[in-house]
């Protein structure tokens, strides 16, 4: 079943995408074919098994607490659309 | 006078900046107060292609933050990530602890009004810092805004409440024994103007005897240990007055403006907060051993909590004394070194709380920049003892000391300061004063008691106050009654 | 035969033996580009001259170890220092990093000679590399086709002769279906075995670096360059590597070889499937122990993989803001103006619906029923390799269920599109390696054969990609680069 617009806009907001209208339609059609699709899931019971979250059977990686020098501020500044007084700049928050 | 008597209900939030070296996920400097961007790399700016590796200090910092606030410490504990976009959000997610954090059930005890209250604490989790934003104006008029990242990645650790406070007082007791606790434990130096320490309150009310919680209000941006006391007192009065004027209260975000000393809502136009916690795929879990906890525990330094029981066992301090003097590890320190020199206890906590406080907050200073060294506010406290100078003496002689960081034995003997207390030199001058006044030698040898007040006064006169008063007084009451 | 058209090791030996320069190498492989490129279109960035300054260099030194003065191609989603790094996406157009990806290093130290920067969907976020923002790659051996994705210009280029060996990534296939569709050998290792760090992430948990090359032994060279922990990947293991050289034996007798039943329904095109039957009897033939397994779960494996590879993306794909780097609407006046319509601009049309479906499976009222219960049946697809994996020593299946098809044939529905995953998605699901070899023809297209071994035994694969290889030809088949 299609989603509908308000939930397409819903999370496209969460997303934080600007979308057309006619990408909203299109959207709400797929996603809902998709999520039709993907609840053939449902048919498995799961209800004792534990979600893999890390498929490597490892723990504990660490890094030394020591410090490293940082690259010039310069060249992380290199790709910013829009610098002043080396920091990055944006438009207004609200 | 509201229609009904309300409880207050106020649980804290509290994040404090972990002091390891490197930041939580990459080798970058962990140092305040930096030139912008220059303790920034692509794994902190969250540049494509980047990986968290996780600093181990982090972690037993955390881990020792936790057993000094009495939690349990996670065998299995994960990091997840917290999705929002914000200009100062590299990532546009924060790495966190969503469902298993590192540290579970604690708590810390407070003492107010006279009695001790047991504060829960539901978790302790570790996180990373995002940068800052730097508006060019106010938020509300600046065209731009600037972003640094020196922050970003910066090891946090949010330590939430129970909500277990019930006045805005129990509250500030609650996060300045949370801050000694963390200075204690080594893990943070906690200082609420770099950021280093920062507090969220959730407040709420309800009528007396209401079992069930009001709806809460989270309150932001609270500054000083004074701003989350107003901003509650504020916060809990707001309600009250909503709801007795039959309002209901908005669960929301607001904002202290310490300006005008009220709460503002942060309530905007966006969609409520949804941030899609998911198991970060990038670090694998922690698997924190018994005896790794062991280890840490070995290791714990004094904390605030034994050091109180230390001093009312050993020294008979009162509580009141005992707080203070616990406030920082680098205050008792000061204590503790004192009290090696001189014995007196009791004589070097009223110091340090009367005299050294005065000028440390005068000058708005911490102790450990203070010139005065702990020996020698022994070796002051041991002149006044000894009789050497008088404790007015001793005050003014402390001035040049805090100014000076000068050794108080060099101030004394520099300006003639040491009071006479040798007895041939004040016999001698007793008997120059006695025969200068021989109407009121008579006097008191005719009854009149009052007479000899007068003669100590003339003593003192003539030694320009330095003569020991006490030693003056038997001593002319020695020579009077020899006549 | 042209040098280009050479394998690694044939041109190592020459090259020792100085009977051929690096320059030559180069030359041929330019020339070959220059001819083949207007059809194939693999390279996103050709480094022409830094190309040449290496190989003259390496001359220069003479000394021919490991990977010396050989010829590669990165797919464009390994960030290089210096050059340009585009994902394949418009938001990343004008990205150049300050770092090298750990692989790009260790290609670098090996003394490799980095040609060029190559096609791909964007973002890896496909099956044709005709979602590349900028321009779809074809199929060498049939112009019309597509090379296969997301690693399609990886696929191509070795497969077009245009240089001897490449680096993919794979999160759901992409790295043995195009290699399937290509012809050449294409290799996903266990995750983990190889560094992700510098390589832009699609799917965290599924993402590995991986291997093209034009036969099995060029496979296990480059493996072994790149295999190995990186202590900035916390999730690259720091156990030994192998010495893959060392399967590249011809005896597989009692080489135990599971086919899944499964892999062999599920609309798999019939010559494929007889292909593919037809090189299990060669390893029959060979003395492997041939028997049929079921992995019950697999009709779960892409729906579950779609849930939780969109919705790491949803995650990874969130920093594209328009604030440190990459495309910004200018236009925008306020802050979440400019991340939306930075975003809108910069992504293409799949990019955005995978990152609107895993925004969706991670939302509140939403997570449990999707993400979670993908997480679970994760674990199920897991158990069933395992439960295979204690009897058998490799699992072979198809690598797709067809052969290339035309470009422009799947970019209406999406689920249609998804479907050609559905014999690779389970391996990274399981986390285990995988590659694809050829092992036949249908419709003069070239079919891929998936072998599938345990979590870091990717030396058992390789032995059995190796013999069959050694058994068979059609790793020596070249596609007619007249062909349209």
């Amino acid at each position: 079943m299609a989603l509908t617009i308000a939930e397409v806009e819903h999370v496209a907001l969460l997303a934080r995408l600007s979308l057309s209208q006619m990408e909203k339609e299109q959207l709400a059609e797929q996603l809902g074919a998709i999520l039709e699709y993907a609840d053939r899931l449902k048919k498995l019971d799961t209800e004792n098994i534990e979600p893999l979250d890390h498929i490597l059977p490892v723990s504990n990686v660490f890094r030394e607490d020591a410090v490293k020098s940082s690259p010039d501020r310069e060249e992380m500044l290199a790709n910013a659309p829009m610098a002043e007084d080396g920091q990055y700049k944006v438009p207004k928050i609200i | 006078m509201e229609k009904y008597d309300y409880e207050i209900v106020i649980g804290l939030e509290v994040h404090v900046e972990l002091k390891t070296k490197t930041k939580i996920f990459c080798a970058c400097s962990n140092s305040f107060g930096a030139e912008p961007n220059t303790n920034v790399c692509p794994v902190c700016s969250g540049f494509p292609g980047m990986l968290p590796v996780l600093n181990q200090q982090v972690v037993d910092y955390a881990i020792r933050a936790g057993l000094a606030l009495n939690c349990e410490i996670s065998p299995y504990s994960k990091f997840d990530r917290k999705n929002y976009f914000y200009p100062d959000l590299p990532k546009a997610y924060q790495i966190s602890q969503f469902d298993l954090p590192i540290c579970l059930n604690g708590y810390l005890d407070i003492y107010v009004e006279g009695r001790t209250k047991r504060i829960g604490i539901v978790r302790a989790h570790m996180e990373e810092d995002a940068g800052k934003l730097v508006h060019q104006g106010s938020i509300t008029q600046t065209a731009f805004s600037l972003v640094d990242l020196n922050r970003s990645g910066v090891p946090l650790l949010e330590i939430v409440s129970q909500p277990d406070m019930r006045s805005a007082a129990e509250a500030r007791e609650y996060l300045e024994k949370l801050r000694s606790t963390m200075l204690f434990a080594g893990v943070s130096d906690c200082k609420m103007q770099e950021g280093s320490l920062r507090c969220d309150a959730n407040v709420s009310v309800r009528p007396w005897g209401e079992a069930k919680l009001g709806t809460r209000t989270e309150i932001k941006n609270l500054n000083s240990f004074r701003a989350l006391e107003k901003a509650i007192e504020y916060e809990a009065r707001r309600q009250m007055d909503a709801l007795d004027d039959g309002e209901l209260i908005v669960q929301e975000t607001r904002t202290w403006d310490e300006e005008k000393q009220v709460t503002r809502s942060m309530r905007s136009k966006e969609e409520a907060h949804d941030y899609r916690y998911f198991p970060e795929p990038d670090l694998p879990p922690l698997m924190i051993s018994p005896e790794w906890v062991e280890s840490i525990a070995r290791e714990m330094p004094e904390l605030p909590h034994q050091a109180q029981q230390r001093l009312m066992d050993e020294y008979g301090l009162p509580p009141y004394d005992v707080a203070i003097l616990t406030s920082t590890p680098e205050y008792l320190a000061y204590f503790d070194q004192c009290v090696v020199d001189f014995s007196q206890p009791k004589a070097v906590a009223n110091w340090m709380m009367g005299e050294l406080n005065k000028y440390l907050n005068q000058s708005n200073m911490e102790i450990s920049a203070c010139l005065v060294q702990p020996g020698h506010l022994a070796a002051l406290l041991k002149m006044v003892d000894e009789g050497t100078i008088s404790g007015k003496m001793a005050k003014d002689i402390f001035a040049e000391m805090f100014a000076s960081g000068n050794e108080p034995q060099g101030i004394v003997k520099e300006k003639g300061l040491a009071q006479i207390s040798d007895q041939d030199t004040l016999i001698a001058m007793i008997e120059e004063v006695l025969k200068a006044n021989p109407k009121v030698v008579e006097d008191y040898l005719g009854g009149k008691q009052k007479a000899a007040g007068f003669l100590v006064g003339q003593v003192m006169k003539a030694t320009k106050g330095q003569a020991n008063p006490t030693l003056v007084n038997q001593l002319i009451d020695k020579c009077l009654s020899a006549q | 035969m042209q040098l280009c058209d050479l394998t690694i090791h044939q041109l190592k030996t020459r090259l020792e033996k100085k009977e051929i320069t690096s320059e030559e190498i180069l030359d041929s492989c330019l020339g070959r580009i220059k001819e083949v490129e207007p059809d194939v279109r693999a390279f996103i960035t050709l480094l022409e001259d830094n190309a040449r300054n290496s190989a003259r260099l390496v001359d220069k030194q003479g000394n021919y170890r490991g990977l010396s003065g050989i010829p590669y191609g990165l797919k464009d989603i390994f960030c290089t220092r210096g050059v340009l790094t585009t994902c394949a996406s418009r938001i990343l157009e004008n990205f150049v990093p300050n770092y090298d990806a750990t692989v790009a290093g260790r290609l670098i130290e090996a003394g490799g000679i980095m040609v060029g920067k190559l096609n791909m969907d964007e973002f890896a976020m496909g099956s044709s590399t005709e979602q590349s923002a900028f321009f779809p790659t074809h199929n060498p051996w049939d112009h019309s086709r597509v090379p296969g994705g997301s690693s399609g210009g990886s696929a191509a280029a070795v497969a077009a002769g245009e240089i001897p060996f490449s680096l993919g990534t794979d999160t759901g296939g992409s790295i043995r279906q195009p290699a399937s569709y290509c012809g050449v050998v294409g290799l996903k290792p266990t995750y983990g075995r190889v560094s992700r760090w510098g390589v832009i992430a699609y799917a965290s948990s599924l993402d590995q670096v991986g291997v093209f090359t034009r036969d099995v032994a060029d496979c296990a060279l480059v493996l072994q360059t790149i295999a190995g922990h990186d202590p900035l990947d916390s999730t690259s293991i720091d156990i030994a590597v192998p010495d893959y050289a060392e399967s590249l034996q011809n005896d597989i007798k009692g080489l135990k070889i599971a086919y899944p039943r499964e892999y062999f329904q599920q609309g798999v095109n019939d010559e494929v499937k007889s292909a593919v039957v037809q090189a299990l009897k060669t390893y029959d033939s060979l003395g492997a122990v041939i028997d049929e397994v079921s992995l019950p779960h697999s009709e779960y494996a892409l729906p579950a993989y779609y849930l939780v590879a969109t919705a790491e993306a949803s995650a990874n794909l969130a920093r594209y803001d328009g604030v440190r780097y990459g495309l910004r609407d200018f236009s925008a006046e306020n802050v979440v103006d400019m991340f939306s319509q930075s975003r809108a601009l910069g992504f293409g049309s799949d990019v955005k619906r995978r990152i609107m479906l895993g925004t969706y499976a991670l939302s509140s009222g939403y997570y449990d029923a999707y993400y979670l219960k993908a997480l679970k049946v994760r674990r199920l697809l897991k158990n069933d390799f395992d439960r295979v994996f204690e009897d058998f020593d490799v699992i072979a299946a198809p690598t797709a269920p067809t052969v290339a098809f035309k470009l422009g044939e799947q970019t209406g529905d999406p689920l249609t599109l998804y479907m050609n995953d559905i014999l690779t998605v389970p391996i990274n699901m399981a986390g285990l390696p995988g590659m694809s070899i050829p092992c036949g023809f249908a419709g003069g297209m070239p079919v891929g054969m998936q072998l599938i071994g345990k979590p870091f035994d990717e030396g058992t694969i390789i032995k059995a990609a190796y013999a069959f290889e050694q058994a068979t030809s059609f790793h020596l088949a070249r596609p007619g680069l007249g062909v349209k």
